[in-house]
């Protein structure tokens, strides 16, 4: 398995923000981590890619305990909700700077960085400064940081919040020629987007996991087939 | 860490801080040094450098504080700290790489003054005529006093994301430490308690050092301050409770 999340639980004071979730992630595949704000998604992939300590439970990524052991990072490709990047940094310096701290140096670096601006459709921006992008060039930005070393499972914490529809698509079309080869977890509030890119979701609602199913047995369930009457079924509060 | 200290350093003189820095340290010590009448060395009557050695480390106080308010702070405010933080790079590797960084701006601006020792050295009856090997002392003095306000404003700023914060809770703590506890000890009864409370502050150790002779107790001291507060920072970064 590529990813394997094993009875974790996050507290935050005495409050949980995730509650004993258990799933697992194959080779290859692209999955969907959907659920309302709040529910504990975020927190999840900090988990998952070292930022968090997790309080009980453990995450592996490529049969490697993610720890504060550096390994297991190179394995991890990683955008962080709200994409934080260098905004006083030229994007091809950023690149570099990236490269280099995952022990890619010389004509590598020149040309690992090279591929992945072309790949992201960066070619026209690299020599901008990154504060000078359009909020969807930022998102490439982020994209290309976590695509750099060319890692083998790819965490995306909402890739496309806060894009218009032209960028969504373009960030879509990015991430789905990237997930060929990489196990790919992705979280968003968007239902089209799991339908389109999607064979499975994980759904977590109050810190469990509610649903992990694939996209067809979970529009099974619903009466007008459609993802987002499952996501409203499964997460609704009882007040709402 | 040598990929983060040299961001760390390319973003020093992408913004400016670096050059403001510099410029600020070099005119306020070459002010009290050459011009005014008060301190200059001119109206002195000794061939000394005295001036630069008593009010370097005021001038510090401020400066130090200036450049390292930024390397936590700002990067937890911008979110960038997770960024870094998911990378293959311990948190020490971050730590000592802007540590490092911001100590070699320090030299930067230390090393120009080595002009005013020339200069001293030519004016001084007969030529030559001063105490270098003092100076010296008083060089390596200033150079470590410098890496622990250095260490002291890291500490200052990943407690906080808020940058004022960082700058003034740094310089209120160097002052503490270089002249604060020499104050504080003054306070204290006579004897062995006032020594042990003024050897704990900067002040006594750099003195020490001013004399020419560089005593291993006060490198130890300096190394040993500065270790303290990079585990504190280390701790800091560890306990993500940001």
């Amino acid at each position: 398995m590529s990813i394997t999340v094993r009875n974790l639980t996050k507290l935050y004071g005495n409050k949980p923000a995730v509650n004993n979730i258990s799933f697992s992630v194959g080779p290859g595949e692209v999955v969907g981590f959907l659920g309302p704000n709040g529910a504990g998604k975020s927190t999840t992939m900090k988990i998952m890619t070292g930022y968090l300590p997790p309080t009980a439970g453990s995450v592996t990524v490529c049969d490697q305990e993610v720890s504060q052991q550096k390994s297991v990072r190179k394995t991890i490709g990683y955008l962080p909700e709200h994409n934080p990047l260098y905004l006083d940094m030229y994007v091809h310096e950023f690149l570099h700077f990236v490269g280099k701290v995952y022990g890619i140096h010389g004509a590598e670096l020149k040309r690992k960085v090279a591929e992945t601006v072309e790949r992201c459709g960066l070619t026209i921006e690299q020599n901008k400064k990154i504060e000078m992008l359009s909020k969807g060039y930022r998102q490439r930005v982020g994209l290309a940081q976590a695509l750099l070393h060319d890692p083998q499972v790819l965490i995306l914490d909402e890739p496309t919040t806060g894009l218009d529809p032209n960028q969504i698509v373009e960030i879509r079309q990015l991430i789905r020629s990237i997930s060929a080869n990489k196990t790919v977890l992705f979280s968003t509030h968007i239902m089209q987007e799991v339908q389109a890119l999607c064979n499975r979701a994980v759904i977590i609602n109050n810190g469990e996991v509610v649903a992990d199913d694939t996209i067809d047995n979970l529009l099974a369930r619903s009466t007008d087939n459609s993802l987002e009457s499952v996501f409203r079924d499964l997460t609704k509060t009882p007040d709402a | 860490m040598i990929q983060v200290f040299s961001k760390e350093v390319g973003g020093f003189l992408n913004s400016l801080i670096a050059y403001i820095v510099i410029g600020v340290f070099l005119t306020a010590i070459g002010l009290l040094t050459w011009v005014f009448k008060d301190t200059s060395v001119l109206d002195n009557g000794f061939a000394n450098l005295d001036t630069l050695f008593t009010m370097g480390p005021y001038v510090l106080v401020f400066l130090i504080p200036a450049i390292t308010m930024k390397s936590f702070a700002e990067e937890r405010k911008l979110g960038t700290m997770e960024l870094l933080q998911t990378k293959p790079l311990t948190d020490w590797d971050i730590l000592l790489g802007k540590f490092f960084a911001s100590v070699v701006l320090v030299l930067c601006a230390l090393l120009p003054t080595l002009v005013y020792y020339y200069t001293i050295y030519q004016l001084s009856d007969p030529v030559g005529n001063v105490d270098s090997s003092g100076i010296a002392g008083s060089y390596v003095g200033l150079f470590l006093l410098g890496m622990v306000f250095c260490a002291i404003g890291i500490l200052a700023s990943s407690l906080t994301n808020n940058q004022i914060v960082a700058f003034l809770t740094a310089a209120f703590l160097c002052f503490l430490f270089y002249s604060g506890f020499d104050s504080f000890s003054a306070l204290v009864l006579e004897g062995g308690q006032g020594l042990f409370i003024r050897q704990l502050g900067i002040l006594y150790h750099y003195e020490s050092l001013s004399r020419g002779l560089i005593d291993s107790r006060d490198l130890i001291y300096f190394a040993s301050v500065c270790f303290v507060f990079l585990l504190s920072t280390k701790t800091v970064l560890g306990s993500r409770s940001w």
